[in-house]
């Protein structure tokens, strides 16, 4: 599982330069008067899966959320400190959402692909930001999105039906073909498991793992077992504070804080 | 371990393989009883109240329907009108003035005097003879003659109206056994209308005029026809105005509004317009719409923009509804690719909540078509016989037609109060029906 070399940027800022995607400073949010996130800061490698593993209400998906402010949707919600993108940070006023967006893709927890046909699903993404200048070249966009997305085998007779009308993991599928489908770097995966049956996860978690190659992903999991089998690095959250980041391996085996062994002994959570 | 199964209704094979229940105490069994036969009792009373109201239902439509059925035939006489040059046209100049005004009563008394066999010369039998014909008589020979000058000097059968008294005596509304003062049709013409329903010239046909004619104070010849434009040019005003106004407000507060006082403000007013009484809008509508900026009254471009007010509310809500109902998984898939606000409302929310934009709307412009109130305050209670050309021409509206035809005590008026009603009422339904199906045919389930 764990092939690829991946660095301890944390502990070697030179490195970071160059294999880190993803910076966080200090990132405090507030859903009115409730702190839900604490002065998180954590590097976030490329090409690699990065995992947030905590229980419930922790704030990982909160922080997840944050890398495509997904949070501006939520009137009440407010983000201070940084988070970089390759030497951007995307909370300056000046950077556009819609770009970022574009940028950061994100597949959630329930598989929504959009009530139209399968094709529709893809290509929208690739039609609203102008990516495609003829139907061959959307053509191509959709296949390979699917393809990427291990779906297209099953799929490709039927572009016209739609995708509301696929398996729950092959909807899921179809979520990741339509992130990708606008050539995003960052895809963001908020328990994209959780409404799957193991046999579809595990199809999901090849895909992941598959992805990992040309994408920076981050995946929200509440199962452990999940988080060890996809991820490289490993973040732990517990009531809003990130406690414990490092190569999955060293997290699951030997954790430092004594919080963390308590959550993944099953200790609570 | 044994689990308890309670003796109830779910006992049985289904149990499973427990005791025979002679476990459960008395007491559970007694409060069992007593659950079962609140639910019962429940049920009955729910049944016996659906049961209470289509009995209503039963007799509103019974009673509609068993006085207003007859509307819809009306009682003609098939005339060999002989179309005398002499009469018609005296100089042979085929002068359009001169067909227009000729004395065509005159040759359908004639050619009906003729049929019966009464003398021409007789003026008592000739006033029996005309008051068996409609006194628009002239209008079925006019149009013929109209449309086909060379028929003049022939003889042409042409179907005309009977008289509304013979209608009532075709339909049995006037009772033939009464003493003939009373009954106000003299034995000679009892006699002339049997041997003519006898030969089949006198007959019931289908009743074209009552969908096609406008008012009039003849019963046989009064139809809902001007009034149906007008109503139709009302729901057109109303479709191009509330519509667009109504959706735009939707979504404006539903999506994009801060919420602060005002807004909940509007909200609240929003709310209370719908229920705001009918008659309002039309004083409203008097006020502003006649008096302050000058249109032209009875005209259906102002019955049109009172009742756009008053459809206004229910879109809104109907639209803001059927918006809030979108989950907000597919708002968060659209703007996860990268969609825009403006691009994530008109490519996925709007769409998605059409089903129930169109169900609101179609609701709203069937309560709007059946008001009647606001249009009394706005003159479209009038007696408009040619048919408006425009939305600022006087004009009535279906409901009104109603109204007014309610007022008159004649027997054909009765019928045709029931008539209009039933078409009205017709509308109503399909309208609702076609609500029904797009909701049944773009209901998703998420």
């Amino acid at each position: 599982m764990l092939k690829m070399p991946t660095l301890d940027v944390q502990s070697s800022p030179v490195d970071a330069r160059t294999e880190t995607k993803v910076v966080a400073q200090d990132v405090n949010v507030f859903y009115g008067a409730k702190q839900a996130l604490q002065s998180v800061s954590v590097n976030i490698p490329d090409r690699a899966v990065m995992a947030f593993i905590g229980p419930s209400g922790c704030g990982k998906s909160t922080f997840l959320r944050c890398i495509n402010r997904m949070n501006d949707t939520i009137p009440i919600a407010k983000v201070t400190g940084k988070i970089i993108i390759d030497n951007q940070d995307i909370y300056d006023p000046s950077l556009d959402v819609v770009q970022l967006r574009a940028r950061v893709g994100m597949v959630f927890q329930k598989p929504n692909p959009f009530p139209k046909s399968i094709f529709e699903n893809v290509a929208y993404g690739p039609r609203i930001h102008g990516l495609c200048h003829s139907k061959a070249d959307l053509d191509d966009v959709v296949q390979s999105s699917l393809e990427k997305a291990g779906l297209w085998k099953e799929v490709k007779d039927r572009l016209d039906e739609p995708g509301t009308g696929l398996s729950g993991g092959q909807q899921q599928r179809l979520c990741i073909a339509r992130a990708i489908a606008v050539n995003p770097e960052v895809i963001l995966m908020d328990e994209p498991c959780s409404a799957l049956d193991p046999i579809a996860t595990a199809r999901i978690e090849e895909l992941i793992d598959e992805l990992r190659k040309n994408y920076c992903i981050i995946i929200v999991t509440h199962s452990m077992q999940q988080a060890a089998r996809v991820s490289q690095r490993t973040a732990f959250f517990h009531l809003g504070e990130l406690v414990e980041e490092g190569v999955t391996s060293e997290i699951f085996t030997s954790p430092k804080q004594k919080r963390t062994q308590d959550y993944i002994t099953g200790r609570f959570g | 371990m044994a689990v308890e199964t309670v003796p109830g209704p779910f006992s049985g094979p289904m149990a499973g393989p427990s005791g025979p229940g002679a476990a459960a105490s008395a007491a559970i069994k007694r409060s069992i009883k007593k659950r079962y036969a609140a639910e019962r009792r429940f049920r009955a009373y729910g049944v016996a109240a659906i049961l209470f109201g289509l009995v209503f239902l039963a007799v509103l439509f019974g009673s509609i329907v068993s006085t207003g059925y007859t509307a819809f035939v009306q009682s003609s006489l098939e005339l060999n009108v002989f179309l005398d040059r002499s009469v018609i046209d005296p100089d042979g100049k085929r002068e359009p003035t001169a067909l227009m005004t000729a004395d065509y009563t005159l040759l359908a008394k004639k050619a009906l005097a003729s049929a019966v066999g009464a003398d021409p010369a007789n003026k008592m039998q000739m006033r029996e003879v005309g008051a068996l014909l409609s006194r628009d008589v002239d209008v079925e020979i006019r149009k013929a003659v109209l449309a086909d000058p060379s028929v003049i000097g022939k003889t042409v059968p042409i179907w005309v109206l009977a008289s509304g008294r013979v209608d009532n005596l075709m339909k049995g509304t006037l009772d033939r056994n009464l003493p003939a003062q009373t009954r106000k049709i003299s034995d000679q013409q009892l006699a002339w209308i049997d041997k003519l329903s006898a030969s089949g010239a006198l007959a019931k046909r289908f009743n074209t005029g009552l969908f096609t004619n406008g008012a009039s104070s003849n019963p046989e010849t009064a139809g809902i026809g001007v009034a149906m434009v007008g109503s139709l040019f009302m729901m057109i005003t109303v479709l191009l105005l509330a519509v667009p106004l109504g959706v735009a407000a939707a979504v404006y507060l539903q999506e994009f509004a801060p919420k602060n006082f005002w807004t909940d403000l509007i909200e609240v007013n929003i709310n209370n317009l719908a229920a705001v009484p009918s008659i309002v809008f039309g004083l409203l509508g008097l006020a502003i719409f006649i008096n302050f900026a000058g249109l032209p009254r009875s005209a259906s471009i102002v019955g049109g923009l009172v009742l756009t007010l008053m459809t206004l509310p229910t879109i809104i809500i109907a639209t803001r509804a059927a918006i809030g109902a979108v989950p907000p998984s597919i708002r968060e898939a659209a703007l996860g690719v990268g969609a825009s606000k403006m691009q994530t409302i008109a490519h996925h929310v709007v769409p998605l909540a059409m089903p129930g934009i169109l169900t609101g709307t179609i609701i709203g412009l069937a309560k709007a078509l059946g008001e009647t109130a606001p249009l009394l305050m706005i003159g479209m209670v009038a007696f408009v016989v040619e048919y408006p050309t425009s939305p600022l021409a006087p004009s009535t509206a279906l409901p009104v037609q109603i109204y007014m035809w309610a007022t008159s005590a004649e027997r054909g008026f009765v019928e045709r109060t029931a008539g209009a009603t039933i078409i009205l009422l017709a509308v109503l339904i399909c309208m609702n029906l076609v609500a029904v199906i797009l909701r049944r045919k773009y209901e998703r389930r998420w």
